[in-house]
């Protein structure tokens, strides 16, 4: 594993950022799917950029249900995945086409609507962040080292250089 | 590797690798009881409320023989109206068939396309300017529909059979019109203000109660949906006591300020001028005068009868508050000194010291009324129209907005246990959004996706405009029987209304109304009907 080559600090930052990112997911996740009226054809027909067509098409009945619960789903599974420290890799590249998705609906760039943020973006914004946060845990999986691999790893722990 | 070699549950194995679990279980609760707590929460305020949201009873068959009707006065207003009726001339089809290829979501043609066919004949106009009867004549004359003009209403309700007739006539001619129509066995819709000065008002009352016919005011609002929400608001106290209501026109446009087209044919050969000046004044042809007809008291009303009398309407078709007890008024020309008389600011209050809502205090406490009305010409800011009550305010326009009052006697438990914030509307009725269009909303998020109208369906598909339910409305009475949302108590109340607010502006003084005589109180050597057509902006009386 790549995490060998890894010190301890190093391993329990990225372990942190995974549950963090993991918390977020299955927070919003279980908020929505407790919420029967939720949905998210407002946020897609107020849609911005190139792709505005794309999402307003997304909103339209009866897609806009599968959208709906395909969300709910994968937000649930990347936070699940991630917390528990498994199928790092697949949460992981998952959970940044989801946030990528969710940029390209309302890219931060100048001149379009920003719709309700709480603070000021140039061309980078939150989604864009965690995304990028989301492709470091793509590339250094640490759930041998903190999540339910541990169990299955014949190793009392993994070295650390 | 060997089976042994494949599983470590050791102490601290089993600490790291299920440490997740609780935090799943931990991130779970959370979510699903705040998610819980704020559906609860929703479901409380809206049982606590109790509001009936549901849209109007739609109008009755339009089943039998077709209604014949003739359109007098084919103008914008005219036109539009016609549209309704299912005829649209050829220079507009054409139009919005170019508005539509540049921008495929323009959909005004294929609305009108779709609109549901009101079973009617257009068989008769009455113009009095060549060009638009003309245009009447090549657009309405098909396979299925003949259309005769005639040059003068009498002749047209004398000679051409129609059933009905809609009445879109500058306003000095509404009233001469709509009673000669009655008088002749004919239904009316005529277009608002219902009259143009006070005796007429009380002549076409008596005449419209009197007459076979059915007469309808063109105060569209009435069939907005949301209407008959804020009555239910009313009949359950949501509010408490409404003291103050504000409603509004802020316009900042040509249009908007009546600036008009004039045609390029107009001339004295091809204009009847006086027949367009009627009971007014006469002076020298002037094309401005006759396209621009709304910014001269002779013909028309300035803002208490143009635009007052719709926010006027709506608050009456909510509260049935009526003529009130006095109006002052203030304003002036400030922004549009283009040789117009009537007002382009211009605020109205009207005051009700007898009337009441409903009460949330000890009785006595609470009393009175104010409507205002304030109006430019010269800025379109858009502020909402509110009624303010003790327990809540509620802004109103298609949509029903209601904030509890922080100093509210209703709801000051609620407000004190956290379950109502007066920040947040505690209620909001959209009736083109999805989910019943009732919603508590509960975030600045959903508010602004609210707000921005994006949750909006449309009925059937298909965009309903008010103009059409109401001509519906009217034609369904003819057809099936029964009483139009605004007839002519409604109109009586409304012209009456509008007639004060003129007179409070033209004379500069406090005018009353004595609702046991049923009239405007009497000023020694003011002749009212005289100042309210003088065709100047303000009367100066000793």
């Amino acid at each position: 594993m790549n995490d060998n080559y890894l010190t301890k600090a190093q391993l329990n930052v990225l372990v942190l950022m995974r549950m963090l990112i993991g918390w977020h997911f299955l927070y919003e996740g279980v908020v929505k799917l407790y919420n029967p009226t939720w949905t998210a054809k407002g946020y897609l027909l107020s849609s911005e950029g190139i792709l505005k067509s794309l999402f307003a098409k997304l909103a339209t009945e009866p897609l806009v249900g599968f959208v709906d619960g395909l969300n709910i789903a994968i937000l649930l599974l990347v936070g699940l995945f991630l917390i528990l420290g498994i199928m790092q890799k697949r949460a992981a590249i998952l959970g940044a086409i989801l946030l990528l998705l969710y940029y390209l609906s309302h890219p931060a760039f100048p001149g379009l609507a920003q719709g309700p943020a709480e603070g000021s973006y140039w061309i980078v914004n939150k989604n864009l962040i965690e995304m990028s946060a989301l492709l470091v845990l793509y590339y250094f999986p640490t759930g041998h080292y903190f999540g339910v691999y541990r169990l299955f790893n014949k190793k009392e722990s993994p070295q650390t250089v | 590797m060997s089976e042994e070699n494949k599983f470590n549950f050791s102490r601290r194995n089993l600490l790291k690798g299920l440490a997740g679990l609780p935090i799943v279980g931990a991130v779970w609760w959370a979510g699903a009881r705040a998610s819980g707590k704020a559906r609860k929460e929703k479901q409380f305020i809206l049982e606590e409320l109790n509001i009936k949201a549901v849209p109007p009873p739609p109008s009755g068959s339009m089943a039998g023989d077709p209604i014949k009707i003739g359109i007098i006065g084919f103008g914008i207003r005219g036109e539009q109206l016609c549209r309704a009726l299912g005829f649209a001339t050829n220079e507009w089809l054409d139009e919005m068939k170019k508005a539509n290829e540049a921008n495929p979501k323009d959909q005004r043609l294929n609305d009108f396309l779709n609109q549901e066919n009101l079973n009617v004949k257009l068989t008769a106009i009455c113009d009095i300017f060549d060009h638009r009867a003309e245009v009447a004549l090549h657009s309405f004359n098909s396979n299925e529909n003949t259309i005769t003009r005639y040059r003068t209403h009498e002749e047209l309700l004398e000679k051409s059979g129609v059933d009905a007739v809609v009445i879109a006539a500058p306003d000095h001619w509404h009233a001469p019109i709509a009673m000669d129509a009655l008088q002749a066995g004919k239904h009316v819709y005529v277009e608002k203000p219902m009259t143009h000065n006070i005796a007429e008002t009380y002549g076409l009352k008596e005449i419209a109660e009197a007459a076979p016919g059915i007469l309808a005011v063109g105060h569209q609002h009435r069939q907005t949906q949301s209407f008959l929400t804020a009555q239910d608001v009313i009949k359950k106290n949501i509010l408490g006591h409404v003291s103050l209501i504000l409603t509004n026109t802020n316009r900042n446009d040509d249009n908007g300020a009546w600036q008009y087209h004039i045609h390029e044919t107009a001339s004295p050969q091809t204009i009847n001028w006086e027949r367009f000046i009627g009971n007014a004044p006469m002076v020298p042809f002037n094309k401005e005068h006759f396209f621009r007809w709304r910014k001269w008291w002779a013909y028309g009303s300035g803002l208490s009868g143009d635009l007052m009398t719709h926010e006027f309407d709506r608050i009456n078709c909510i509260l049935e508050m009526g003529i009130p007890n006095s109006v002052t008024a203030s304003g002036g020309i400030y922004t549009h000194r283009d040789g117009r008389n009537v007002p382009d600011v211009l605020q109205l209050n009207m005051e009700y010291d007898d009337f009441t809502t409903g009460i949330s205090q000890e009785p006595g406490k609470e009393k009175g009324m104010t409507f205002v009305y304030s109006a430019t010409l010269g800025n379109q800011y858009n502020r909402p129209l509110v009624l303010m009550g003790h327990d809540g305010s509620m802004e109103l326009g298609n949509s029903v907005t209601i904030y509890a009052d922080p100093r509210s006697t209703k709801y000051a438990d609620l407000i004190e246990a956290g379950k109502i914030d007066p920040k947040v509307p505690m209620y909001q009725y959209d009736p083109q959004a999805s989910e019943g269009g009732v919603d508590v909303v509960t975030s600045a998020t959903a508010k602004y996706f609210a707000d921005k109208g994006l949750l909006w369906t449309y009925r059937d598909g298909k965009r309903v405009d008010s103009t059409f339910l109401h001509l519906r409305e009217w034609l369904s009475c003819v057809r099936n029987g029964g009483k139009p949302s605004c007839g002519i108590q409604e109109g009586f109340e409304e012209a009456i209304s509008a007639h004060m607010g003129g007179l409070a502006y033209k004379l500069g003084r406090r005018i009353h109304w004595d609702k046991d005589k049923q009239e405007i109180v009497p000023i020694e050597g003011v002749n009212f009907d005289e100042v309210l057509l003088a065709n100047q902006e303000k009367v100066d009386v000793v």
